[in-house]
């Protein structure tokens, strides 16, 4: 008797024939009545948000400068990623959930339909039920809707709250701090958030105060043809400590909707802040239909002596990611980090990575980027290592590494480094891997399952940067990279 | 355990097994050997189950059901086990890790209950020193940096604590000193049992001197060409394998 077999297919060419099929959990939509204005961008528009939401004077100025320089700026072309144009014209810039004129007062004012969404997304904001030591500010579309645990943070002086609230609160801090860390100016994106933001989230955490709860913005997009432009501020003061976590996720749509957000963090003397990120916005479908584009200036300025700021995200989501979350170490003996995992699975492009520029003396950076790419994903790193000519002693450590599951995707690496002093010392490592057909049988031969395999390789590949983040982040962070990649396998 | 019958397979488009039958029942050990390409190597992977082989006839029986309607983590979870004649690395993936979650696999397989990670260490320490391997060792990702001989080593500490029912040991010995050598049969040795059966493919009589076969095949062209008990062993030493090549000879033993 005769069993023939077929031969067996290579299990990467099975990977990547079955790598599509990965189920978007926060696809869903939250049916609501907004409040939005047309589409459309001009100087009215501008001045229509800035009217809505009640500004002084002195931001709408800030608002129409941006403007203005907006309108004079070409569109970045630089990244490697691929898209049409932008019809900016056609984006709705201001959508809010109807709610009472100057916003809930407090949980039990905000529509049980928002309370909802955020329950489903795994971000409970009724504070009985919300995970114990996070303090969330939820935005939704373009406002904030709730944030929890003001009263309990208030007892210790840190200020956490929406960037609106802050203006209307504490306007001489956001005035003193606002686009000093990115300049409207800087780029094309930063030009357009500047002039449109809407809301997001503001926090200030006093001399001496170690922030005593996690703080964290969860970012939800829900209407059509909608852009969200946010802007998150974060100030500690001399010897203050936080950490602030951020998380994202969009309805899955066919048309492509933008994210371009601005984020300023600002370390004075000896203060440290921790910025984490899981980006999971709707990254569109197996065919690249659809999917947010998030093209975001992230930055921190480390102003104070012995400061430290670090950055640590996980991308899995978006259809084009465009971000280089980066530190300015002005302060001597300053320190900035960078961790970052970026997955582009399907059609996904990312274009990422950091800017760390040296100017005070014995400065320190460490960058360790991990790329995943799968499908026909584009993963890129950019980044740039700058030591200025003052900036004695400076050292750097940059590692990027690649992974790439299947034959179709590809990875790329930039990393400039720009030298001005002798002393400086600067590594970099870098390294491109596969899986291999003898890594999966490996497993297999031992009991285990492709998809084990894959998951066991894939966060191997990541843990230095997974175990960067909080705990709790770090176990959805996983489950998150296993569900981008899930269907990866047969 | 095991019975293949008239079995046939290409590695690639090359036809290497012509025909091989052989029967391995609990508590034996069978050794396999052979000149270079007569398909040694390739009777352990078409049993495991690796890509790239595909069988074209024949039939193989495991614990009396079909070995190739299983796919190859079942075949595993079902207790095949291939020591590989080189192992891969897996760079990230810690050994503790991996080999827990195999033999949670197993153990879901056969309906028993996971092994939480204190259990599971305590199990792993004494295995370890069953092969002689460093505890530190024990902890690095699998086979990452490992030299040969550690890499062989861990494959057994492998096997110790999977405790499979078959267990194929392909070329354990290739490029062992003596005493990585003698340590390797050692823990082997101390995995021979009433209810598991072993096949030791390997190219040199030195091996057998310390894994005392039961019995020993010679596999020419794909085929079994003669067996017999262990002293066949030091024959083919003294005689190499040319006179077998020659002429077909009648199995003896």
């Amino acid at each position: 008797m005769t069993e023939p077999l077929p031969p067996s297919p290579s299990e990467s060419s099975r990977l990547l024939a079955d790598l599509t099929s990965a189920e978007y959990a926060a696809g869903f939509v939250t049916d609501i009545a907004s409040d939005a204005i047309p589409a459309g961008l001009s100087e009215d528009v501008v001045k229509l948000i800035s009217a809505k939401k009640g500004e002084p004077e002195w931001l709408l100025d800030f608002r129409l400068r941006a403007f203005r320089n907006w309108q004079a700026m070409p569109v970045p072309e630089w990244a490697r990623v691929h898209y049409p144009p932008i019809d900016f014209q056609s984006i709705v810039y201001y959508s809010a959930p109807k709610q009472k004129l100057d916003g809930p007062k407090s949980l039990a004012e905000v529509d049980p339909k928002l309370l909802e969404t955020y329950e489903k997304l795994g971000v409970p904001l009724h504070e009985r039920a919300a995970l114990a030591g996070v303090a969330v500010d939820a935005v939704f579309d373009s406002v904030s809707v709730a944030t929890t645990f003001k009263d309990k943070l208030h007892e210790v002086g840190v200020i956490f709250c929406s960037f609106s609230e802050a203006v209307r609160e504490h306007p001489e801090l956001v005035k003193k701090y606002l686009g000093t860390v990115v300049p409207y100016s800087d780029n094309f994106y930063a030009a357009l958030n500047s002039a449109v933001f809407s809301d997001g989230s503001f926090c200030y955490i006093p001399k001496g105060v170690k922030c005593p709860m996690e703080l964290s913005t969860y970012f939800r997009i829900n209407a059509k043809n909608t852009g969200q432009f946010e802007r998150t501020l974060i100030i500690a003061d001399d010897d203050a400590a936080v950490s602030y976590l951020e998380g994202c996720t969009a309805p899955m749509r066919d048309e492509n909707q933008l994210h371009a957000a601005v984020v300023e963090l600002v370390a004075h003397e000896n203060a440290r802040i921790k910025y984490s990120t899981v980006q999971n916005w709707y990254p569109g479908d197996k065919d690249g239909k659809g999917g947010i584009y998030n093209f975001v200036t992230k930055r921190g300025a480390c102003r104070g002596h012995n400061s430290k700021i670090s950055w640590t995200q996980v991308e899995t989501g978006s259809a084009i990611t465009w971000k280089y979350p980066s530190c300015i170490l002005q302060g001597d003996n300053s320190v900035g980090e960078f961790y970052s995992v970026a997955l582009a699975n399907n059609r996904q492009q990312a274009d990422t990575g950091t800017k760390m520029i040296h100017i005070g003396k014995n400065t320190r950076s460490t960058i360790v980027s991990k790329g995943i790419s799968a499908g026909h994903g584009q993963n890129t790193y950019r980044g740039l290592v700058k030591i200025g000519k003052n900036a004695e002693g400076a050292r750097n450590y940059s590692q990027c590494d690649s992974l790439l599951l299947g034959p179709h995707c590809g990875a790329h690496t930039f990393p400039y480094i720009d030298v001005q002093d002798p002393t400086a010392q600067m590594e970099h490592e870098a390294t491109t891997s596969k899986i291999s057909d003898d890594q999966i049988f490996y497993f297999q031969s031992r009991g285990l399952s492709t998809e084990d395999a894959v998951s066991m390789i894939v966060n191997g590949f990541c843990k230095e940067v997974i175990k960067e983040l909080p705990m709790e982040f770090a176990v959805e962070a996983q489950k998150l990279l296993g569900l981008s990649l899930e269907g990866s396998v047969g | 355990m095991l019975r293949i019958t008239d079995l046939h397979a290409k590695a690639g488009d090359k036809p290497i097994l012509k025909g091989l039958s052989l029967s391995v029942n609990g508590g034996e050990v069978h050794a396999i050997m052979g000149p270079n390409g007569s398909g040694k190597s390739t009777l352990a992977h078409v049993l495991a189950g690796r890509p790239g082989y595909t069988v074209t006839g024949g039939e193989v029986l495991y614990k009396s059901s079909p070995l190739f309607d299983m796919a190859p983590e079942v075949r595993a979870r079902e207790g095949v086990f291939l020591a590989y004649q080189y192992p891969v690395e897996l760079p990230g993936v810690s050994n503790l890790y991996f080999l827990r979650s195999a033999l949670n696999a197993i153990r879901r397989h056969r309906g028993e209950s996971e092994m939480d990670a204190m259990d599971f260490l305590a199990i792993a320490k004494e295995k370890a020193r069953f092969v002689e391997l460093d505890e530190t060792l024990v902890k690095r990702n699998v086979n990452e940096g490992f030299s040969g001989g550690e890499k062989k080593r861990n494959e057994i500490f492998q096997m110790a604590v999977l405790e499979p029912s078959l267990a194929i040991l392909d070329e354990t010995d290739s490029g062992l000193d003596i005493d990585a050598l003698r340590i390797v049969a050692k823990g082997v040795n101390r995995l021979r049992s009433e209810d598991r059966a072993m096949i030791v493919v390997t190219h040199y009589q030195r091996l057998l001197e310390y894994i005392v076969p039961d019995f020993v095949h010679v596999l020419i062209d794909g085929k079994i060409a003669l067996s017999g008990g262990k002293d066949l062993a030091l024959e083919l030493e003294s005689k190499g394998y040319e006179w077998l090549e020659k002429e077909p000879v009648q199995a003896r033993g």
